[in-house]
């Protein structure tokens, strides 16, 4: 057992790296919640499901048309994001003249059904998905597999991409107005209703990539997504949902706090993140990067 | 409003007469089933249909007084009855500093605040010792209550636990109907403006909690008797998804949804028992189909049925009346 | 149309062997009725579901050929979904109101538990294949149940005390942190321990975890020739991927799962999987015999190949079966059971067994290795048998359990 002194500061450096590797997905997953939350008002509790799909999605298109890693990377995204268009459009679009707390509701509906699906079309115990970059290099403090280093890297480029669309185009400035004010965009002619789709499908597409880069990695089964998904939503509450730079930062950092529990005191490291969420509550109910209301 | 209420109870009379006689023909264990979810969607209920708040992890508090009652039962030797009390204590203790985090926050962040709480609650069920983690705990005696009532029939404890759930039911009927239930109505339909009529809305909101949750818990303490265990099951984020679905499918801020909802879900998934594989993707449906039809959900569309109908002989009177007038006038 | 097949199949009480109307009066309601419960849509679906539900109607059909269909037998199934309460309901109706004689299978431990204390009390039969918890046979012992296939105590055993001898006795434990992955870990370290090995550190990782690298750097820093994975499905697979990616096994350790199934090495692929040790009961691919019931199996099954909890259903049923025939009555659970008891055992799959007092079934064990992938020849085809442990050493010695049936 590993105790609280006995822990050498390279293996801490080791851990530390972790932590943020495993930020990475929560910064993903968070940020898509997000951009769903900033313009729909929904809290998409389908995106867990969504993760897992695109996980499933790229073993498919490996085992079946023989389409492999990096093809699925491009491809995953956009058949994701499309069925995640097609529900905005069946069902989540009949919802936002109601209390947002019914679109939390059909999405979490829509969830179970789509993990029955898969449980019932793959089973439960899950599949194989072969690793694209085995190996790894020896950073003399830890070994890093070059797996790792690409999540962290790409999940970064896209985190940070997504962020510069947002706040920095004209298509980001037209968002977050209708964020506001909805009918003023509107009227200035900008199809708000189509950007609502398209943006709930950008959200999905990001979920479907975080499953992608998981699926080396993890245990690839119907309800991957299922527990992540409650971790997730406290990520987005100890964030805030205010800003987008806010939840890829709390993203990264949570993963690196419960990076350093994990070795500290790995029984708490499944609660310390609810602990967190506790804690922020208190002392600062909007969440860090939340502004009042 | 008397007349509403007096509708309401003549409605529990025949429930409860319902009740009297339903174990000669239905199995009683599984009408103790349903009554304890009953329960458990009603407490529910006193939250979203009258305050308006969306718990997501109620599963705590049910689970949690499960394995009070089944550890202070079978473990430290109670009797049954200090068990399921001591299980509902705790579950209000628990829904006292629970409520205190999330009453912070509105809306959907509510409900996510309080998923993660219930999340934090069964990892702890998971690890702590007396739960007996992955087993639960097992074989949870039946004692006599008060020390003569044997209840190790299954017909006679059914009327203990139909008894149970009447008190229950009717703490919550009260509570709605009383003054302090008329506050929290005004919570729901316009927060600020309660605020500014003087009104310390956090502290109701935190005492509607404490009820919901102590409510909860008195309807898990008595199903970890009713099954002799108290399992992981009961604390997972399903079941509280399960409580949701109850009510929505029943009705929410109806008085007597959640036990429509409870009665119907509950035989779906003992009728879904031998159905195997689709059990996810049916509750699912329903949730989808509820939220996207029948928001209002089986009783909320009854009542409404009822009120379009009288509306409308209402009318057809006023019609006649005017016409008679017209007529006299001519 | 497959969805209303299927309600039908469930709805109906599906009739195998019908009895061309002999004298079979002994049977109460004239049936033997056979109950599989199992998780038929969550985490052990593969594992157990169907599959167990297809070998249980197998053992009835050929036992029904083999005694030209004298008895009339019925089988039945349930979803428990993984839930003590859906599993005590519907154990308890099969009991009171359904007629059925027996419970077979029943995966997760909690669930199990349950239908172990309903089934006494109402003196009926409960034959255990997929719970893994040894208390069945220990603390909870009854007369009426019978613990068939595998459990906890005989995986840890198998697997600890074999690796100890092949040399590896240094060990680090990856413990899923609740009651059952202390108690696979505390029964492997026992072994390993006895068996003149030393644990070099152990970590407890939260359950169910999805990563697992920062307890994977812990294990690796140990320099332990072995880690041990106390922990079980997702949890191990996950393990066992990131192990893999991580460059464990290359790097000189090697893995022991303490309770992996086919379907986990199937869910992992040989690539990730290969030299992975651990222990089972039952392997398709050891015989002619097991060899025809895996392709029966697999022809019904998409093409899945039974896992030994499959196989020990089959087993459980059958000679379930005899006993009820030789007793010409299935009425009091206790006596059938103490028959079952007093014969040994002996189908196609098993062989030749027998049961003890406290409802432990003794069989051999096997100590397997997962093949590399060049020398898998078929789908399926993952295992070496590294060894065989001898039935008498397989489980936990009878006086250890602490069952009240077992006099001191």
């Amino acid at each position: 057992m590993f105790d609280l002194i006995g822990v050498p500061p390279q293996a801490l450096f080791g851990q530390l790296l972790l932590g943020l590797i495993n930020g990475a997905f929560y910064a993903l997953l968070s940020l898509g919640l997000a951009v769903i939350f900033g313009l729909m008002n929904v809290i998409n509790f389908t995106h867990g499901a969504q993760y897992m799909m695109g996980a499933f999605c790229s073993y498919m298109l490996l085992t079946y048309f023989g389409i492999p890693y990096w093809g699925a990377l491009v491809l995953v995204p956009i058949i994701v994001g499309a069925t995640g268009i097609i529900i905005e459009r069946l069902f989540i679009s009949r919802l936002y003249h109601l209390d947002h707390l019914y679109g939390l509701l059909l999405t979490f509906g829509l969830a179970l059904i789509i993990e029955g699906m898969f449980r019932k079309q793959f089973g439960s115990s899950g599949l194989p998905y072969t690793n694209p970059i085995p190996g790894g290099t020896n950073l003399g403090f830890m070994f890093l597999p070059y797996y790792r280093a690409w999540v962290v890297v790409s999940s970064l480029v896209v985190c940070l991409g997504t962020w510069f669309m947002i706040e920095k185009t004209q298509l980001g400035s037209y968002l977050r107005a209708a964020t506001e004010r909805p009918d003023l965009v509107q009227a200035f002619g900008i199809n708000v209703p189509r950007m609502i789709t398209l943006t709930y499908g950008f959200g999905v597409g990001l979920a479907a990539l975080a499953g992608v880069l998981a699926a080396p990695i993890y245990s690839v089964n119907p309800i991957m997504g299922a527990n992540l998904i409650i971790v997730v939503f406290a990520v987005v509450v100890i964030g805030g949902m205010g800003s987008i730079l806010g939840s890829i930062i709390t993203g990264f950092g949570l993963g690196v706090i419960e990076g350093l529990t994990k070795v500290f005191y790995p029984e708490a490291s499944n609660t310390v993140i609810f602990i967190i969420m506790a804690i922020v509550l208190m002392l600062r109910p909007q969440g860090l990067f939340g502004t009042p209301k | 409003m008397a007349g509403r209420m007096n509708r309401d109870m003549q409605a529990f009379v025949a429930l409860m007469a319902l009740g009297l006689v339903a174990p000669l023909m239905i199995y009683p264990v599984f009408l103790m089933k349903v009554l304890c979810f009953a329960l458990f969607a009603c407490a529910f209920n006193l939250l979203i249909g009258y305050v308006g708040l969306l718990s997501f992890g109620h599963a705590m508090f049910f689970g949690f007084a499960a394995y009070i009652s089944g550890h202070t039962v079978k473990v430290l030797g109670w009797p049954t009855e200090f068990g399921i009390l001591a299980g509902t204590a705790v579950a209000a203790g628990l829904g006292l500093v629970a409520g205190a985090i999330a009453i912070r926050r509105q809306g959907i962040y509510f409900a996510m605040v309080t998923l993660a709480l219930a999340q934090m609650v069964f990892f702890f069920c998971l690890q702590a010792k007396f739960t007996g983690g992955e087993d639960g705990i097992q074989a949870i005696p039946r004692r006599p209550l008060f020390g003569v009532l044997g209840i190790t029939n299954d017909f006679v404890f059914y009327y203990v636990v139909l008894a149970i759930f009447a008190i229950g039911f009717l703490i919550i009927y009260r509570t709605i109907h009383s003054p302090f239930g008329q506050v929290l109505k005004a919570i729901r339909e316009n927060e600020a403006r309660a605020i500014s009529l003087g009104y310390a809305v956090d502290r109701f909101k935190l005492i509607a909690f404490v009820l919901s949750a102590a409510l909860a818990g008195l309807a898990g303490a008595t199903k970890a008797i009713v099954f002799q265990l108290a399992s992981l099951t009961d604390v997972t984020w399903q079941m509280s998804g399960e409580v949701v679905l109850m009510t929505l499918v029943g009705g929410m801020g109806t008085v007597f949804g959640p036990i429509v909802g409870a009665a119907v879900i509950i035989s779906m998934q003992n009728y879904l028992a031998g159905f195997g594989e689709w059990v996810l993707v049916i509750q699912g449906a329903i949730f989808v189909v509820t939220v996207l039809l029948f928001r209002r959900g089986i009783v909320g569309e009854i009542l409404a049925f009822i009120g379009r109908a009288r509306a409308s002989s209402a009318a057809e009177q006023q019609e006649v009346v005017a016409d008679r007038q017209v007529e006299a006038g001519g | 149309m497959r969805f209303s097949a299927r309600a039908l199949l469930a709805a109906a009480v599906t009739a195998i062997c019908a009895g061309a109307g002999a004298a079979q009066a002994q049977y109460s309601d004239g049936v033997i009725k056979i109950g599989v419960m199992n998780d038929q849509s969550g985490l052990y679906a593969d594992l157990t579901g169907q599959g167990s539900v297809w070998a249980a109607k197998k053992a009835v059909e050929d036992f029904c050929k083999a005694t030209k269909c004298h008895d009339k037998i019925e089988v039945v199934f349930a979803d428990h979904q993984n839930k003590p309460d859906i599993g005590s309901n519907v154990v308890r109706q099969w009991y009171d109101v359904d007629k059925v004689d027996v419970v077979v299978d029943v995966p997760t431990s909690s669930v199990a538990l349950a239908v172990n204390n309903i089934t006494k009390e109402k003196n009926k039969v409960f034959l255990v294949s997929g719970a893994a918890t040894s208390d069945l046979s220990g603390k909870a012992c009854t007369p009426n149940t019978i613990h068939w296939t595998y459990d906890t105590w005989a995986l840890a055993n198998g697997t600890g005390n074999a690796i100890v001898k092949t040399g590896g006795n240094t060990w680090f434990f990856l413990t899923a942190d609740y009651a059952f992955g202390h108690a696979l870990e505390r029964d492997t370290e026992a072994v390993v321990l006895k068996s003149g090995g030393k644990v070099l550190g152990k970590v407890r990782h939260p359950f169910p975890g999805q990563d697992f690298s920062s307890f994977l750097l812990q294990a690796q820093a140990s320099k332990a020739k072995i880690i041990g994975l106390a922990n079980a499905g997702g949890d191990t697979i996950n393990s066992i991927k990131q192990a893999a990616e991580f460059g464990i096994v290359a790097g000189g350790q090697n893995l022991a799962g303490l309770l992996v199934f086919i379907t986990d090495v199937h869910a992992l692929g040989l690539k990730t999987a290969q030299g992975l040790i651990f222990t089972e009961s039952w392997y398709w691919d050891t015989n002619d015999a097991n060899r025809a019931f895996a392709k029966e199996f697999a022809a019904a099954n998409k093409g899945n190949h039974p896992t030994m909890i499959q196989a020990g259903v089959y087993s459980a049923v059958t000679h379930y079966l005899k006993a009820v025939h030789e007793l010409k009555s299935d009425a009091d659970g206790a006596a059938v059971v103490a028959k079952m008891k007093a014969t040994p055992t002996d189908d196609k799959l098993f062989g030749k067994g027998s049961i003890r007092p406290d409802g432990r079934k003794i069989h051999d064990m096997l100590l397997l290795e997962v093949k590399k992938p060049e020398e898998s020849k078929a789908p399926w085809d993952y295992y070496k048998v590294r060894a065989t442990i001898p039935a008498a050493e397989a489980f936990r010695p009878i006086d250890q359990g602490g069952c009240p049936l077992v006099k001191k």
